[in-house]
């Protein structure tokens, strides 16, 4: 994958074949780091099949609902020399099911994938949407400003954020469906806003 | 700045649009967005096609959806037109811009292009 944003895509689609009624999207980008979160309460995976999952071997001739898409995200925050991480916990009887996919990218890597059309992504996965709602959230932060040395590491607070919930959409647009090019065209829009309030003042300087 | 009243305004339009028809939409262009059709490209053609269909103002005939692995990855990325009482039409090894023709001259002027169909393909 040329992008960590088709890494993204690929993921939430298996969101989406997992039965999930609720996919979280979370991006935590800091100056050195970009920590990209899948999450869904989708049917989730068994401990042999989150093992299979992260091994491209297994994966590849076996079930369809699981593919390539773990190992490539795997590899790509690993070649960072990031981290991976997959936690899942199986939907029996009243116990309810969840997937959390955790990739953790050190941003000034040679081997870091660039992020890229994170927007068309999006549009890409609310036009593949069924019943499901989709959370996608973006926070930006910047230790600009902060002292070096400080302990207030936990005390940094998002810059900004960039953010689309399309329960909330569903709510204004009733019957009309996620999937319309109208409806994809504004997503589209609402979240390019967002992104120049966001990287706007960067790109000036 | 874009905000949710416009969307609102896009379910006024939609929903005139709606009671002036009958019938379904009769077109589904269907792209394939599993990881092999998504490595290759899907991702730009689907965006493509969406704002195509938008901008001809043929979303109230055509629906653009998304489907997992067809089978042929290696010929991703893979688009099927499927039109009630017609045969259903593959296109593959799909870009940006032949997604730009498909919407044009099959689906607005209703003649399919045979050079990018399963078969046909040399690109």
């Amino acid at each position: 994958m040329k992008e960590l944003s088709l890494n993204i895509l690929d993921l939430a689609q298996n969101s989406i074949k997992a039965g999930a009624k609720n996919i979280k999207i979370t991006l935590l980008e800091y100056d050195d780091v970009l920590i990209i979160e899948i999450y869904d309460d989708g049917k989730g995976m068994s401990l042999k099949e989150k093992q299979r999952a992260e091994d491209p071997f297994f994966t590849t001739r076996t079930t369809r609902a699981v593919g390539l898409g773990i190992p490539f995200f795997k590899s790509a925050a690993e070649q960072t020399g990031g981290s991976f991480e997959a936690q899942s916990q199986e939907r029996s009887g009243s116990s309810p099911g969840f997937t959390k996919i955790t990739g953790c990218f050190n941003k000034n890597s040679i081997d870091f994938t660039p992020l890229g059309d994170i927007i068309a992504t999006v549009c890409a996965i609310v036009g593949g949407l069924e019943e499901q709602n989709l959370l996608f959230t973006h926070k930006l932060f910047k230790s600009q400003g902060l002292e070096n040395n400080n302990q207030n590491n936990d005390k940094i607070t998002p810059y900004g954020t960039a953010e689309l919930d399309t329960s909330e959409m569903r709510e204004i647009l009733g019957d009309i469906p996620l999937r319309s090019p109208e409806v994809i065209l504004w997503v589209k829009d609402f979240l390019a806003n967002q992104y120049a309030a966001l990287y706007g003042d960067e790109n000036k300087n | 700045m874009k905000s949710l009243k416009e969307l609102a305004e896009i379910r006024e339009r939609m929903n005139k649009k709606l009671s002036l028809r009958e019938g379904e939409r009769d077109i589904r262009i269907v792209v394939g967005m599993a990881t092999c059709g998504i490595a290759a490209g899907a991702r730009p053609v689907l965006s493509t096609l969406n704002e195509e269909v938008a901008s001809q103002g043929l979303s109230d005939k055509a629906t653009v959806v998304q489907t997992g692995c067809i089978g042929i990855c290696q010929h991703e990325p893979v688009v099927e037109v499927f039109e009630a009482g017609k045969d259903k039409i593959t296109y593959v090894k799909m870009t940006p811009e032949k997604a730009k023709r498909v919407v044009a001259e099959h689906i607005r002027d209703g003649k399919p292009i045979a050079e990018y169909t399963i078969g046909n393909s040399t690109t």
